[in-house]
């Protein structure tokens, strides 16, 4: 499937090991583990992977990285890379995260909306604001006009999911693909009005490297952009 | 009276690593000074998120201390005096939590005391007692990885303390309440103190296990290392206010306390 849509790689590409290496935010780590095996499956080059903070990732690149190509958890941090950078390719938008809130799987306090989360007496857990997702968290709360007094602010949103897990708390704000991920909760969704939207774009470090221009084809393909779906993103 | 005469002289092979070893615990904290910024440590020092955060570490540890005291002493009484199957599987577990990643701690102390936990649901249920998210849940992570460092230490000094002024005591007809309140523990009072010392320095600098089982709101349950730690995202200034306001009441307490309390063990001036 990878070389049906990229003739490039059956005439080889300019990457002596035939490999590809992809930098990637921490966030995508399962989806792009998946999306690496598909690649190889279909018998394209063995995609290499590196997941970090997208910031961490773009200092890297900015050093000097060996890369062929990066996917951001956001804008800004593509952009610092773009500028440093000789030649790139175009940034993409590959896919979108939302916030989703997470409940215990059986869901015991019936929580069904956003609005739900100024029950008096639910233990909720958050981000700090400190962190991006704790930011987010708290722009979404404020504009759906909803007052949450959490009983903790976790230092990540890892942790925020992993008290929701436990039983610890009746409610939390993640991500919506770490929702989708995670196993013993469920998912409710946020309304587009109120949810934040972060935007994931995608870019071959050099324009001419066709072995990074296929990987990135092969993601934004239909089936790529399934996998993506199936791991709680949202795409077009 | 001593002179440094009567000192013997400090061996090269010894004196060199010991140089070492002290300026590799120097560097870090002049280097924490030199990025402290000075100019704005008066508007920082007065933020009310610094000063409530101290006050929940000083509560928190000071309470963690007398409570680990209070249990630990009878339990490093029982492991150095008495022998009992499993005693060494005892101790092993007593002492567990410090070499155990902190984090690990907080959900081991989920997994017991949570609202989900073995005896965290039956408290729930029966007194509607709820404690992850709370200050003595910060109080019950702190004596969890802290207590160790008083067991051991007493328990050490239990076992090498000279047994005949013990033994005097008792074929005198001392009573076993007398021979332990009037002999063994003043005998061992250095040992408790450094002991009650290095327990409430590893509560006071707590953050894994904290974050973990009681998590993190502020006024509650943010004390100053994970409110440091937050501050790290958002505001590195006020990180390094908040790491040099540990530091200083830190080194104030290890230095003073040692100087006022261990005399028999502390410096041989």
């Amino acid at each position: 499937m990878f070389c049906m849509m990229a003739a490039s790689c059956s005439t080889g590409s300019n990457n002596e090991a035939g490999s590809v290496t992809v930098f990637a935010a921490a966030s995508l780590t399962d989806v792009f583990t998946a999306l690496a095996r598909d690649v190889r499956d279909a018998g394209g080059p063995e995609i290499t992977l590196s997941f970090a903070g997208s910031s961490t990732l773009a200092t890297q690149l900015v050093e000097g990285a060996p890369a062929d190509v990066f996917a951001s958890a956001d804008n800004a941090q593509m952009d610092r890379v773009i500028d440093a950078l000789v030649n790139p390719g175009e940034p993409t938008v590959f896919a979108r995260n939302r916030l989703a809130i997470v409940v215990e799987a059986a869901n015991p306090e019936g929580i069904e909306r956003i609005e739900d989360l100024e029950r008096p007496g639910l233990l909720v857990a958050l981000a700090a604001p400190e962190v991006p997702a704790g930011n987010y968290a708290q722009l979404v709360l404020d504009a759906a006009n909803v007052a949450v007094t959490p009983a903790t602010y976790e230092t990540d949103v890892r942790a925020v999911l992993t008290k929701v897990q436990l039983g610890e708390v009746d409610a939390g704000i993640v991500y919506a693909s770490d929702a989708a991920a995670a196993r013993d909760v469920a998912a409710i969704d946020i309304p587009d009005a109120v949810n934040h939207v972060a935007n994931y774009p995608i870019v071959a470090l050099h324009r001419d490297n066709a072995a990074a221009s296929a990987f990135i084809d092969f993601v934004m393909s239909p089936a790529g952009q399934q996998r993506l779906a199936d791991f709680g993103f949202s795409v077009s | 009276m001593r002179t440094a005469r009567s000192r013997p002289r400090t061996p090269i092979a010894v004196l060199i690593p010991a140089v070492i070893a002290g300026v590799f615990f120097t560097l870090p904290l002049i280097g924490l000074a030199a990025r402290i910024p000075w100019s704005r440590l008066g508007e920082l020092a007065t933020t009310s998120a610094a000063s409530e955060a101290l006050r929940i570490s000083l509560m928190t540890s000071v309470a963690a201390t007398a409570i680990a005291t209070a249990f630990g002493l009878p339990l490093a009484w029982v492991l150095a005096r008495t022998r009992f199957p499993g005693r060494r599987l005892v101790r092993a577990i007593c002492t567990l939590s410090m070499v155990l990643p902190p984090v690990v701690g907080g959900v081991a102390l989920l997994a017991a005391f949570g609202r989900r936990g073995l005896i965290g649901t039956l408290l729930n249920d029966w007194f509607g007692v709820r404690l992850p998210f709370s200050m003595p849940a910060v109080v019950i992570a702190q004596v969890f990885v802290a207590m160790p460092f008083l067991v051991l230490t007493v328990e050490s000094a239990l076992v090498a303390l000279n047994p005949t002024t013990e033994e005097t005591a008792r074929t005198l007809g001392a009573s076993p309440w007398y021979l332990l309140t009037r002999v063994t523990i003043p005998s061992i009072r250095p040992a408790i103190v450094s002991g009650m010392i290095l327990t409430w320095a590893r509560a006071l600098g707590e953050f894994g296990a904290t974050i973990t089982f009681a998590g993190n709101f502020p006024g509650t349950t943010r004390t100053l290392p994970i409110a440091t730690y937050l501050a790290l995202e958002s505001d590195i200034d006020l990180a390094l206010l908040m790491s040099l306001i540990l530091v200083v009441v830190s080194l104030t307490v290890l230095v003073s306390m040692r100087q006022r309390w261990t005399g028999a063990l502390g410096d041989p001036r």
